[in-house]
This record gives C-alpha cells, sequence and structure tokens, in this order.
C-alpha cells in the first residue's frame, strides 16, 4: 500500500490551497458548497467552504472573503493563476448544497443551499472554469477530499457511504 | 464587536438563561425516560464557527439534532444534540422498542423518528418557555425539525443568518446526563441568539450595556 498523504484541512468560511502529495479536505458541509478549483498540470489545488452566496450580503465590517462565493472564488483563482494563466485553464469540482431542514416557515435562509450552489456555478462561469463533476442538493452532509495528484474528489456522507466523481 | 466583549455580569446572565431553560428540559427528560437527569453548570462560549462543531465532537460526528427557530421579541435558535448511541437509547425508552437503529444504511424506523421529534418538541418546547417566563419577553417557537447527520452540516445551517454578521458566534451550552446510562457523550442544549437580541435580554433582566 502507498503511504497515506499528509491532508491539509480547511475550516468553515476558510479558504487553502495544496501541490501534492498533500491532499485537501473540508468537512460537515451541509447548505455550505464545497469548491475545488484545480489545475492537474500543476497539480495544485485550492478548497473553500462556502457558507453564503454573495458579498454584498455582508452585514460586518471585516470582511471575509472566504465566506461568501464570489469572493472566495475570486481569491482561489487568483492564487492558482499567479503565472500568468487564464483562468479558463483551471477546472472545477464542486460537492454540498444541501437543504438539511425542510422548515415549514418561509424562511428564506433556508434556502441557502441551492442559492449557494447557483452562486458558486455563476461565478464559475464568468471565469470560463468548468465544473468537471457535482455532487449538490438533497439533504444530506458531506465530508469531501480532493487529490491534487489525481483530480479524484472523494465524498463521503452518513447515510449513503462513498463516493468518487 | 460586542461578541469579544461581554461582561463577566453579562456571562453570568446569559449562563442562568442556559440553567433555566435546560433545567425545565431536563425535568422533562426525566419524566420522559424515568430515571435521574444530571445537568452540568452551563457555559457560555464566544466560538469561531470551527469552534461550534468542536463543542458537539467536531464537524463529521454523526448526531441527531433538533432544532427550533425563536421569532418573538428575540430572535435565534436552539438546538438539542444527542450523540447516535444518546438518540437510539433514549427513543427505544420513549417508544418500548428494544433494537432502534438510526444508522445503519436503512432509513430508521418511522417510530423512531416520531419519538425524536415529539421528544425534541416537548425539551426545546420547555426549554423555551421557561426562558420566557423568566425574562418576561414572548418567544414564538417554529415546529422543531430533526436532522440525524454530521454536526457540521446541520449546526452551520443555524449559523447562516449570523453569518452575515460575524464570524462568531454566542452559544449557551448546557450538557444533560441520564445518571444511569453510561454513555460518556452527553446531550447538549445549544441556545443562538441572534445578535440584536442580547441587548434584549439583558435589558429584560435589568443588566444595562455601557455602549448604550
Amino acid at each position: 500500500m502507498n503511504e497515506p498523504k499528509p491532508v491539509v484541512r480547511v475550516g468553515i468560511a476558510e479558504l487553502k490551497i495544496v501541490k501534492s502529495p498533500n491532499m485537501i479536505r473540508t468537512s460537515g458541509l451541509g447548505s455550505c458548497v464545497g469548491v475545488v478549483i484545480y489545475d492537474l498540470s500543476q497539480k495544485t489545488a485550492g478548497l473553500a467552504h462556502i457558507m453564503l452566496p454573495d458579498s454584498s450580503l455582508a452585514k460586518q465590517a471585516d470582511l471575509n472573503t472566504s465566506k461568501y462565493a464570489d469572493t472566495a472564488i475570486d481569491v482561489l483563482v487568483k492564487k492558482l493563476t499567479s503565472k500568468g494563466k487564464r483562468p479558463s485553464v483551471l477546472k472545477a469540482k464542486i460537492a454540498g448544497g444541501a437543504e438539511m431542514f425542510q422548515f415549514s416557515t418561509s424562511n428564506e435562509s433556508m434556502r441557502i443551499g441551492p442559492r449557494n450552489t447557483a452562486a458558486v456555478k455563476e461565478k464559475l462561469a464568468q471565469y470560463g472554469i468548468r465544473i468537471m463533476s457535482e455532487d449538490v442538493g438533497g439533504n444530506s452532509g458531506r465530508t469531501i477530499e480532493f487529490d491534487p495528484e489525481t483530480g479524484r474528489l472523494h465524498i463521503r456522507t452518513v447515510h449513503k457511504g462513498e463516493t468518487i466523481i | 464587536m460586542m461578541e469579544h466583549e461581554l461582561s463577566s455580569i453579562e456571562k453570568d446572565v446569559l449562563k442562568e438563561i442556559g440553567n433555566i431553560g435546560a433545567g425545565n428540559a431536563a425535568t422533562a427528560m426525566a419524566q420522559l425516560i424515568n430515571q435521574t437527569v444530571d445537568m452540568a453548570v452551563p457555559t457560555v462560549n464566544i466560538a469561531a464557527f470551527d469552534e461550534v462543531m468542536e463543542i458537539v465532537g467536531g464537524p463529521d460526528t454523526p448526531v441527531a439534532a433538533v432544532v427550533i427557530n425563536i421569532t418573538g421579541d428575540i430572535t435565534g435558535k436552539v438546538y438539542f444534540v444527542l450523540s447516535i448511541a444518546e438518540a437510539e437509547f433514549i427513543a427505544s425508552q420513549v417508544t418500548g422498542e428494544p433494537d432502534i437503529q438510526l444508522l445503519n444504511g436503512a432509513p430508521p424506523k418511522t417510530i423512531a423518528i416520531s419519538a425524536l421529534q415529539e421528544i425534541g418538541n416537548i425539551l426545546t418546547g420547555s426549554y423555551l418557555s421557561a426562558l420566557s417566563d423568566f425574562t418576561q419577553l414572548n418567544m414564538v417557537s417554529s415546529v422543531p425539525d430533526l436532522g440525524i447527520d454530521m454536526a457540521g452540516a446541520i449546526l452551520s445551517g443555524g449559523l447562516v443568518d449570523l453569518s452575515q454578521y460575524s464570524d462568531y458566534a454566542i452559544i449557551i451550552d448546557t450538557r444533560i446526563k441520564g445518571k444511569s446510562h453510561s454513555n460518556r457523550i452527553h446531550g447538549h442544549f445549544l441556545l443562538l441568539p441572534d445578535p440584536g437580541s442580547f441587548t434584549k435580554i439583558f435589558n429584560a433582566l435589568g443588566v444595562y450595556r455601557d455602549d448604550e
């Protein structure tokens, strides 16, 4: 068997970049969306654990750019294209955006999962970054792990086990 | 930001809120499972979102959680969080079904889900009514919802509204534990008031903030 590879953990409303042989993981995605943007030729990948669709929703003084779909993807793209590359050479995989509870109230924040997913897709499209695969929606929590060596995104849920996309 | 600057008297007030709410709920719980229920001294945590998940064992940890939305004079959320083993134990106690499994691949039995929803209903309801009596603030609870999934996935939903204002949550955490049950993980009552609600709670209880 191969040696287990080191794994960099990304917390909620955080983002990080890794280079192979490191893997990158975020745990317990519910309505949040995990966005992996990667460059297989460089064996690098960035992962953001996004909570909210749009930084214009922010009512805080110091904006946490890792928290919002629009700003987090800006940061990831900037970090991954530092050598004068065009963003469109990058690829993406996404997972999350579930609706964990079906509240009977019409509370708009309960629709946040689908809104996060839509915002992520729109922002990636603006950069011309292709989504290679996705596992979004439903009502399960997800833990995801990406290997920048192979481009495989490993997804674990408590109810349905593990898949690779 | 206010959440970094809770005075000791404000912390004590919030602890007392946890005490009164969870004390009431623990009494209801003791009646439901017909055994003594111990309650720990509440803690008031000013927690980064990642730390919120750690309170109940980490973002990956499977939990059974009942959540209600509070509306009225104050707004926020109450979570009642149990480990899977504890939820199975309590559902068995209440229904008389010996072998309740919540995470064995197949969907859990309807009776187990109904039992946990009803338990959550009773406990969060008694938590909130005690709080409402104590503060004389009107609080209306939503229909409770039950989630059986990773703690991170369930709790982050409760942080979404708050996250527009801050990267921190003030959490009033009260742990309870059935006396004859040897499980190491405790049940948690987590109260997450929305940012604007703290001033109302403090004012209602006669604590006035310096910054007003």
